[in-house]
């Protein structure tokens, strides 16, 4: 594997960095490195800017619009986007739903949903989660049961992160409740707007309103909603599922927080002199900067492998795992070199339009240390992709 | 005694949503609370019979603490009493240590100003100055995270009057009225709940006679209550720890996936039974550094270390382990585990975090 970038990427990095350093709005990145709260309007704003540019789709394959790049200028993009303080791209319509709808869904639903995804039509939604039904998602009771044209559905989804933008859910829910738990599961697209469906917030334990629960009572969704066949949506489940795994690595994102850390460190002060010189400090650091550089590597090539046809299966759980423990070890070095001044809780109320309360970079080093505890649970937690990557290896 | 009737009080009295309802109101603590826990004694626990109190002692100090620890009080305990209390018991004149009976009786709040914006945790670096002129004394500079700075009646406030900013002698402290003119608070909520300020002094002007102590010899009596603050925050986080335990415990019992209960799968007892491990020496820690708290400062600080280290380092793991063992449900501001799990892990950002207190260890074993 060539590790030196070829000219052909570093003009692709030129390339980013000038786009991004055009058309970012700088107040939204603002916003995104001092973690404040994005408003829908933002997010909706940056997905346009990068469609215009048709950017918004890496993964996607040419004929549907997607960009197609490879595993270098995928990584090269989310690395400078990461590093500028680019708003994440929502990826449940992006990068979880039409993967689904390119390889299973019906040509009208492509026709139609594809192009909206692009467009910002629709904001989707992923209504996986029950309360009974987390890491035993099989174990999922939302119940579909069709009637003439329409499927009624009842049931509760939880943990739906920002649902309450959403105007579109993709669901799974139980069609067949006699067949093996796996076997009763259909994927369906529903419309939030219909009559029956309430949305309730849920916040978690920064404040922030991130996530929901979502009540179904007798909606009723036409049957052109269905993806793919009745009863076998757990197939197109978990293809989803490795799909929402490798991006969950989030190189980019660790590279910008270790970059971030190091700043925050230069400037703090220890018994007098910068913290990044405290040996024990300094020792904490290098450790997860060795580990970033492995991994961004076994991103690398686990990405290359994937394009060259190979399905990302165990390794993209693997992936997962350290990647979420280096971004985690992150966040507590950011906490940590802050001192004191992790303590405020610095909300809009207080800050506002006045200056932050100690220095600019403490703000948010807290709530992103308590709020990213939620990488090693979601997206299949880490108990599970272990529970995966030994059933694999072992040939279970 | 006292344990008893406080673990009773707070399981009766201080429930998650009436907690909840106090971090979010405008104070940040609930009055009618504080003077319920003064009646039971609480405050007159961390105080010597000379002192006026019935205690006072290490064991005094980490038996209320763990109690109000399990319960994740947010009320300002240690900053009025510990931290506000300790340094006028210590050092007050007799106008001074009339204070103490009210406080004592839940009718005094106090704050320590001494941090400042760029002394992290050292606790010799002040560079807030204090001129004495013709009987006054004329203080200026900035203080930050002081805690419970809005609600006191009084701030003690460290201030240079000889020396350079890091020099461990030439500190003094003034006891400075709420509401002295060119006293600027700036006030916040704090993450795990209770408030602080960001304190400018401009110019605030007192008579002499508002210094505690001798004039320059501030600091030994401060290192003296921080080290008490070290055991009370210690302990503070081993109630929390236990708390957080048993939560987990629970949930691995109840919470059911994969058609059983989730502590069944090894994965996770083997971590829960970690998770006890290290509490047991998370709680001989405590036991330290409150058995040693009345030695000589080099015994006591290097037993504080000591605790204070290992306490930081269960901490971490038990907060993150119990929130990741819940899975979704620790992630949300209703389940009493979000607001234990951020008491735990914000005590390591008072008075020296787990790597501070290991460098102080090596500096004090190596003495
Ligand atoms: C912030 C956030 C956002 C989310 N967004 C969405 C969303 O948009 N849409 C959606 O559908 N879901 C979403 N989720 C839900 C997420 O996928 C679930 O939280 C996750 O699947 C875990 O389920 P659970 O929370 O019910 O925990 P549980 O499954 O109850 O797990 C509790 C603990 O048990 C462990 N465990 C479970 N089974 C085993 C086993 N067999 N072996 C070893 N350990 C085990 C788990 O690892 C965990 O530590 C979100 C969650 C969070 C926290």
């Amino acid at each position: 594997m060539d590790l030196n970038w070829n000219p052909e990427d570093i003009a692709f990095r030129e390339e980013v960095r000038a786009f991004l350093d055009e058309k970012l709005p700088k107040e939204i990145a603002a916003k995104v490195k001092r973690r404040g709260d994005l408003t829908k309007a933002d997010m909706e704003r940056w997905h346009a800017i990068l469609n215009e540019k048709g950017w918004l789709a890496p993964n996607w394959p040419k004929k549907f619009g997607g960009a197609e790049w490879n595993a270098v200028q995928k990584h090269i993009f989310e690395e400078e986007c990461a590093r500028a303080g680019a708003p994440r791209i929502v990826p449940f319509g992006l990068a979880m739903l039409a993967p689904v709808l390119q390889k299973f869904g019906s040509k009208e639903q492509q026709d139609y949903y594809l192009p909206r995804i692009l467009n910002g039509d629709d904001w989707w939604c992923q209504g996986y989660s029950e309360p009974g039904a987390g890491s035993d998602l099989a174990s999922l009771k939302t119940r579909a049961v069709r009637d003439g044209d329409h499927y009624i559905v009842n049931g509760q989804k939880t943990w739906t992160t920002l649902g309450q933008h959403a105007n579109m859910i993709f669901c799974l829910v139980r069609t067949d409740p006699d067949a093996k738990q796996q076997e009763g599961i259909s994927f369906l697209l529903i419309d939030m707007n219909t009559p029956g469906i309430e949305v309730r917030p849920i916040i978690l334990l920064d404040g922030v309103h991130e996530v929901n629960e979502v009540w179904f009572t007798d909606v009723k969704v036409p049957v052109e909603n269905l993806v793919g066949e009745e009863n076998k949506g757990w197939t197109y489940a978990k293809y989803l599922l490795t799909h929402e795994r490798t991006g969950i690595a989030g190189v980019g994102f660790s590279q910008a927080g270790l970059e971030s850390v190091k700043r925050i460190a230069k400037a703090e002060q220890a018994s007098g002199k910068p913290l990044i010189q405290n040996p024990h400090f300094a020792a904490r650091l290098a450790k997860v900067e060795i580990d970033l550089m492995a991994m961004a590597t076994s991103n690398m090539r686990i990405i290359s492998r994937a394009q060259a046809g190979q399905a990302p299966g165990v390794e993209s759980s693997m992936l997962k795992v350290k990647g979420t423990i280096i971004r985690q070890e992150i966040n507590d070095l950011a906490r940590r070199a802050v001192g004191p001044y992790a303590m405020p809780f610095p909300s809009e109320a207080v800050e506002g339009d006045n200056d932050p309360i100690g220095p600019d970079y403490a703000g948010p080093v807290s709530s992103a240390y308590f709020n990213n505890r939620k990488l090693s649970i979601f997206g299949g937690s880490n108990e599970i992709q272990r529970g995966i990557i030994a059933k694999v290896k072992m040939g279970g | 005694m006292l344990q008893d009737t406080l673990r009773r009080y707070l399981s009766d009295k201080y429930d998650t949503k009436t907690r909840n309802t106090i971090i979010d109101s405008d104070k940040g603590f609930s009055p009618e609370i504080w003077a319920e826990l003064a009646e039971l004694g609480v405050i007159g626990a961390l105080f010597t019979e000379e002192q006026g109190g019935f205690g006072g002692k290490g064991f005094d100090l980490s038996t209320v603490f763990e109690e109000l620890g399990r319960a994740g009080v947010v009320e300002p305990f240690l900053d009025t009493a510990v931290l506000g209390g300790g340094l006028i018991a210590a050092l007050g004149n007799d106008e001074q240590q009339a204070l103490i009976e009210d406080l004592i009786g839940g009718g005094l709040q106090l704050a320590l100003a001494h941090g400042e914006p760029v002394a992290r945790y050292d606790l010799s670096r002040v560079e807030t100055t204090a001129k004495e002129s013709g009987g006054q004394i004329v203080l200026n500079g900035r203080k930050s995270v002081v805690v419970n700075a809005e609600a006191a009646d009084h701030l003690i406030v460290s201030a240079r009057e000889s020396g350079d900013v890091a020099d461990a002698d030439g500190i003094s402290l003034f006891l400075v009225p709420a509401g002295t003119s060119g006293l600027t608070l700036r006030g916040y909520p704090m993450f795990a709940g209770g408030h602080a300020a960001e304190v400018t002094l401009d110019n605030v002007t007192l008579p002499a006679s508002a210094r505690l102590g001798t004039a320059g010899k501030g600091l030994a009596a401060l290192t003296d209550v921080i080290a008490r603050a070290n055991v009370a925050l210690a302990a503070e986080s081993l109630g929390a720890m236990e708390t957080a335990v048993e939560l987990t415990r629970d949930y691995l019992m109840t919470r059911k996936q994969f058609g059983r209960p989730i502590g069944t799968f090894q994965a996770l007892a083997h971590r829960y039974s970690d998770l006890l491990i290290e509490m047991e020496q998370a709680r001989s820690a405590v036991i330290n550094g409150a058995g040693h708290l009345e030695d000589d400062p080099a015994e006591r600080d290097l037993h504080g270390a000591s605790m204070r280290n290992l306490i930081g380092r269960v901490g971490r793991l038990v907060a993150e382990e119990s929130i990741q063992m819940h899975g979704g449900i620790a992630m949300t501001k209703e389940y009493e585990l979000a607001h234990i799990a951020k008491r735990i892990v914000m005590t390591d950002h008072r008075f020296g975090d787990t790597d501070y207190h290991l460098e102080r260890f090596i500096e004090l074993s190596a003495a």
